[in-house]
This record gives C-alpha cells, structure tokens and sequence, in this order.
C-alpha cells in the first residue's frame, strides 16, 4: 500500500506540471482558498503524537501543531484535514504538494533541510534515540547488545543511528527493517527480535501497546539528537514564516503565563509583549505581514492553547504517556524550549 | 470548371483522396501520427518532472548510488558492510528480490504439478483434498496470507536459546534455519570444472542412447549411468585433492548464533506463502492442460500396454505442456511481481531495500523508482524470453 502511495504521488508530481504553475501564488493563498489546512500526519497514530482518539479525532502534540496554524490562519483549529502518512510517503507528499505542512515527529537533519526541497520551521520536541529490550534478556546497558537482532522501520534516521552506534561501539547487530510502525512493533512483540530501537518517545507509546507492556523496558542510554519538528515546501517564506512563528506564539504564550482559559483576560495585560503577542493596542499588528490578521496569536491561544497546555495534554502528565518536559522544559525553566521576542 | 476532362491520374486532388482510401497508406500515416503524439507525450512529462523538481529545489541525478549507504540489511548474500554504497545495497536487494523468486517458482512448480494432477487421481480422498486446498488458498489475498505465515512461523517457532538442535548442527529457532557454512579451500573449483564435464558428458550420453534406441530399440540404463557420473567424477577429483571443504559451525553466543548460515525466517515466510499461493493457480493450468489431452491418447497407450505411470510420463504430460506453458509463464511473473509485497514483512528486497531505505535515506524519489521499475520490467522480460524459448522447444512440431 505504501509503495502504492508513492507511485501515485510520483506520477501526481509528474503529471501536475502546468497546474503547478499556476498554483504558485503562495501556500497561503491556496489554504484560504480551498477553507482549511491539509497537515501530513502520522499513518499509524503514535500515541502523544498524532493518533485518532476512540471517537476518532485527531490528537497529540503533532496534530495540535497543525490546528495551531489553521487557528492562526483562519481563527479556527478545526479547520485542518489530516493526512496519515508512513515514514517512507512523508517527504514526498509535501513535496508533491499533497499536504500543506508536514507535523510526523520528523527529525530535522540536514540533508533533509537542504536536499529533498523542504525546509524544518522548528523543533516542537527535543527527541533522542533509545531502545527497548525484553526484561527477560536480562540486559541494562545498550552497550550489552552486541549481536542482537534489532526491528527497526525503514526509511529513517533511526535506521542509520542504529548502524552508526554499533559501529562506533565495536559491536555487530542484525538489523530487521519494517515498512510500517506496527509491523515493526509486531515482529517485536512476537519476538522475532532483541530489541526495538526509536525515538525515546515513540518507545514509551509502543511500549503500552505490547501484549505485556511490563515484560519490556526502556534502556537508559539515548544515542543522538532528534529534533523533530514541522515542515513545509522551500521556496514559500510567508508560508514558512506563519508555521514558524505559530511554534514560537505559543512558546511566549507560556513564557508569560497566557493559556487558553485566561487568554481573554490577558488582553488587558500591561505587559508589552503579552499586547504585541496578543496584537492589542494602538499600531500593534504583527500578524499582516505575514498574511494573517493581528489577532493570530490569540486565535492559536484561544483554540489550542500554549506549549505547555499542550503538552502536558498529549504527552506529559495529563496523558498515558507520562513523559517529563526534560529538554522540552522553557529555557528559563533549564530546557530547550526558545522563541526569539515578537517585535 | 468540368470534371469531365480531367483524368483521374493528373488530378492531385484525387491523388490525395486515393492515399486516403488506401488501408495501406492510411495505415501508416496513423501509425506515425500516434507515435509522434505519444513522443511528445512523454517529451512533456520528461520535461515537466525536470521543471517541477528544479523548481521544488530537488535535485536530479544518479550520483547518490556511489554514497555512503550506512544501513544494515538483514540478509546478504554478498559482501555488505555498512560502509557499503548504496549501489551495493542495490545489488542485495536485486539477489534477494532474484532467490526468492527463484526459490518461489520452484517450489510452486512443483507443489503445483502434485496438486494439480491429484485433482484429477481417482482416489476420492486425494483429489477431494487437493480441491479443497486450490479453493482456498487462491481465494485468500496473499497479502493476507503472507502475514498469516510469518506471524506462524513466528509464533510456532521459540526463541534462540531454546531452538529445536537439528542433524547437522542446523538449529530452528524465530531467528531462522541455522546451519553451516562451507568454506571452500584450495582447489576446490577443480571439483566444480569436474561437475560440468560430468554433466557435459551425461548430456551427450544420453543423446546417444536416445538415438540408439530409436535405432535399434535397445534400451540403456541413462539415469543411472548419468547420476553415476555426475556424483562419482566430482567425488574422485575432490578425495584426490585432500578434501578442500570445511564447515564453519554457528555456535550460540550471547544472543543469536555467530557463524554459520542462517535462512531468515521472513524468507521461510515469504517462498511458504508465495509458493502455496501460485502453486493453487499452477494447479488449475496443469489440470486444465492435461484434460485438454484427448482420452483417446490414454486408451491408445493402455492398448500399447503402457502403465498409467508411463501413460502420464510419456504421452499425456508431453502434449499437455503445450496448453500449460504460456499460462505457466503468467504465473511465474506473477510470482515475481508479487514477491515486493516482501517488504510488509520485512524481507529486504529490492523495493525493501532499494525503494526504501535508499529512497528515504537520498530522497531520490523519482530515480529510484523508475530504477526499480526498469529492473522488474528486466526480471519478468527475461522469464517470458526463457519461458518463450522452452515453448516453441515443446511446440508441436508439424510434420
């Protein structure tokens, strides 16, 4: 199905040419124009990330990105269609302008920022690479793992981590490369393998949906940086520009304590940037230069909330995940989380 | 202006006008027109893809083949390190794409002309069975079935330490079929030239015999002459030479076997359920070829005092192969196609590997499947040439 997928893009991305001129004027333009965001989800639904909820609405971290861009845009986060997508589909879907944004806990490198014409807006979550073991192995290290055999899903920068860490530990592996997330997960499951390697994050997800959850653990060593992130087509700065700084409102947004209950209130805040960040006052609009009217932020705060809210929601505490905010804490909190000021 | 003085001949109007009535003519004309249309075609697609991709800032071109690959492949039948190329990962995953294809028309070859003359025994239970069997398994997709098998031959199996030990040191476990792996020593290839004059040296012995017999009806034992030659000379020159051959015995270390062979069980997987699915389809063809035979083919035999063995052997199977080969061949090719389904198991194929990891690793998109695609267009051109090939040998020759 996924080969399937990709053909029909190839093609698409053949035949679409002369329409693809003309479609040109800006991503933006297209957005308002069609009504509502496509944003290129996760396919398998990683819990915390991007997954359908029993009701089947879209939740996570991921998703709540691309409902903070159609509430900035059209003042309404229900205004976006997703698209699930398998690791192998992402990039070329964006590229081949099937999705207007991609937000698929996409780690941003740079072959990828600069090769496959697209560009990385942000990071949204400071991942690294973990791995997961059978308790029953009786391992505790990483570093114990030398000639297991390893599931791991094609087509990402987990597959190249995993080769380059053994290497460089001297130790030999057996690498067995899934298309899909839940063939991976049942070929571990079944215990075709020693360990299962991801992002630390995706682990713990994977983690609650084994038949035992409790007979696996999570191996303490992380192995690289994986800075996932959204992304869009290069070549579109306003485009660009919008889903950057929707990241960045709703860091500020919690920088100074803006949520999405007392946002209204805010409004009336003295505190300078909370106006500039709220587009209140005389003169205060930074959202038209950017295509957006002067109240994008508070749209994004009003429907989605601010980093925080949102993830304590999908991934922290507030969630079956129970992830701590670690690296994603603000930086003025010992974390990683930064957003240049709204001037 | 009359017409009446004006010959048909010295017309160039009607000169025009009987172009147009000529099949021939007309014939050409359109065969130009479409293919000029379908040029253009393709020149437009050509070069609206190079737009679209200078455009979206992707750069075009096959360079990324001589990269770093940097990923592991669970199987390889040749060297792979991960300092290996992508142009190496290519090649593993054509081999691996090439024996499981092999392996797969093999087996269905086989299990396909057992089922599909069982169909046809007069023992109830038999044919019943093999019915049952082709109803089935040919109406479940082999998607599905694929999955089926590996999730069993997963769940079955049990974990390496405590395989099932095999004759051989060979050990079943869900890691695979472990055996040894034979180190071939010095001159060893020695015994390799030995087997091809063997079986150069059958091949003419049993041309001989052939002729023989039609000329004089003397019968010559050929089979065992042959199998006599073909295991006896190799076995002399490799005893002469000192044995050159010895095994390199995987041993359980930590948590997997080290050394020695390993069938994976995604390929265990993967010739189980390609094979019982095609062999279902081979089935139908072989039944049908052989029903296609005239009964009084069979009576005229029997009369002759032929057994059934022989009847079957001799006079049934031969002319049948003329209706099962072309449908024979669709089969195999199918089979090959199907075989890229492999990558929902995780069997590294071509497009597991190729199509996969290297097209997420380079983002080469467009190069990589239209390199995929040119390779099974290759695969399945080359099976129909050699299926074409052994067909007109089997055709009927008109005398």
């Amino acid at each position: 199905m996924g080969s399937n997928t990709l053909s029909k893009l190839l093609f698409g991305a053949a035949f679409l040419g002369a329409g693809a001129v003309a479609a040109s004027a800006g991503t933006l333009d297209d957005v308002k124009a069609k009504g509502f965001v496509q944003c290129g989800v996760n396919g398998a639904g990683l819990a915390g990330f991007g997954a359908p909820d029993d009701a089947g609405n879209w939740k996570g971290l991921d998703v709540d990105a691309c409902r903070a861009v159609a509430a900035a845009v059209f003042g309404d986060p229900t205004k976006v269609k997703f698209t699930g997508l398998s690791a192998k589909e992402r990039f070329t879907a964006l590229q081949s302008k099937e999705i207007d944004m991609l937000a698929r806990n996409s780690t941003n490198t740079m072959s990828r920022d600069t090769q496959l014409g697209i560009t990385f807006t942000g990071v949204n979550y400071f991942d690294g690479q973990g791995f997961m073991v059978k308790k029953s192995l009786g391992v505790s290290s990483a570093k114990d793992l030398d000639g297991a055999s390893v599931c791991v899903q094609s087509g990402t920068t987990t597959e190249l981590n995993l080769a380059d860490y053994f290497k460089s530990n001297g130790m030999t592996f057996n690498a067995v490369v899934f298309e899909k997330q839940e063939e991976a997960d049942a070929a571990y499951d079944a215990g075709r393998c020693d360990a299962y390697t991801t992002d630390a994050s995706g682990l713990y997800s994977i983690r609650l949906k084994m038949t035992n959850p409790d007979d696996s653990i999570v191996l303490p060593e992380i192995i690289s940086k994986e800075p996932l992130g959204p992304a869009v087509r290069q070549g579109d700065d306003q485009w660009e520009s919008i889903v950057r700084w929707t990241h960045y409102a709703m860091l500020i947004a919690e920088e100074f304590g803006v949520t999405q209950a007392n946002v209204d209130e805010m409004k009336t805040s003295e505190n300078p940037e909370v106006q500039r960040l709220l587009g209140v006052g005389e003169g205060v609009d930074f959202g038209s230069p950017i295509g957006l009217t002067k109240d994008w932020a508070y749209n994004i705060i009003k429907g989605v909330g601010n980093y925080g809210e949102s993830f304590e929601r999908n991934v922290g505490e507030g969630s079956s995940l129970k992830i701590a905010r670690g690296l994603n804490a603000l930086w003025s909190k010992g974390g990683l989380q930064y957003a240049p000021p709204i001037r | 202006m009359t017409l009446r003085d004006k010959t048909a001949e010295d017309s160039p109007r009607s000169w025009v006008r009987a172009a147009l009535y000529d099949a021939r003519i007309r014939g050409w004309v359109f065969q130009a027109v479409v293919l000029v249309v379908l040029l253009l075609l393709t020149l437009w697609i050509l070069h609206n893809t190079a737009a679209n991709l200078r455009a979206a800032n992707i750069p075009f071109g096959f360079d990324f083949l001589h990269m770093r690959a940097g990923f592991d492949i669970s199987q390889k039948p040749i060297d792979y390190t991960l300092d290996s190329s992508h142009a190496q990962a290519f090649k593993i995953g054509l081999l691996n794409t090439i024996i499981l294809s092999v392996l797969g028309i093999v087996f269905a070859t086989i299990i396909g002309f057992i089922v599909g003359i069982s169909r046809l025994s007069n023992n109830w239970l038999l044919a019943k069975a093999a019915t049952v069997y082709v109803e089935t398994l040919r109406n479940i997709p082999l998607l599905l079935q694929l999955l089926f098998w590996y999730k069993a031959v997963l769940s079955v199996l049990p974990g390496p330490r405590q395989g099932y030990m095999l004759p051989l040191a060979t050990n079943l476990s869900n890691r695979g079929l472990t055996m040894p792996r034979p180190i071939f020593g010095q001159g060893f290839d020695f015994v390799m030239w030995a087997l091809l004059v063997a079986a150069a040296i059958a091949w003419g012995l049993a041309r001989w015999a052939r002729t023989r017999q039609a000329a004089t009806g003397q019968p010559f034992p050929v089979f065992w002459a042959s199998a006599g030659l073909v295991v006896g000379l190799p076995l002399l020159v490799f005893l002469a030479l000192g044995a050159p051959l010895t095994f390199e015995i995987p041993v359980l270390k930590g948590f997997n076997f080290v050394g020695g062979m390993v069938i994976h069980p995604e390929l265990i997987a993967m010739v189980l359920g390609l094979s019982l699915y095609t062999a279902t389809f081979i089935a139908e063809t072989v039944r049908a070829g052989i029903l296609a035979v005239s009964v009084g083919q069979s009576e005229a035999a029997f009369s002759l005092g032929l057994q059934p063995g022989q009847t079957m052997r001799l006079i049934v199977v031969p002319q049948a192969m003329r209706v099962i080969i072309p449908p024979l061949t669709s089969q195999y090719l199918n089979l090959t196609k199907n075989s890229s389904l492999a990558l929902a198991i995780g069997y590294p194929d071509l497009v597991a590997v190729f199509a996969g990891s290297t097209l997420n690793i380079t983002g080469h998109a467009i190069e990589v499947i239209a390199i995929t695609m040119a390779v099974y267009l290759a695969l399945s051109l080359i099976t129909a040439a050699v299926m074409n090939w052994f067909n007109a040998r089997v055709a009927l020759v008109e005398r």
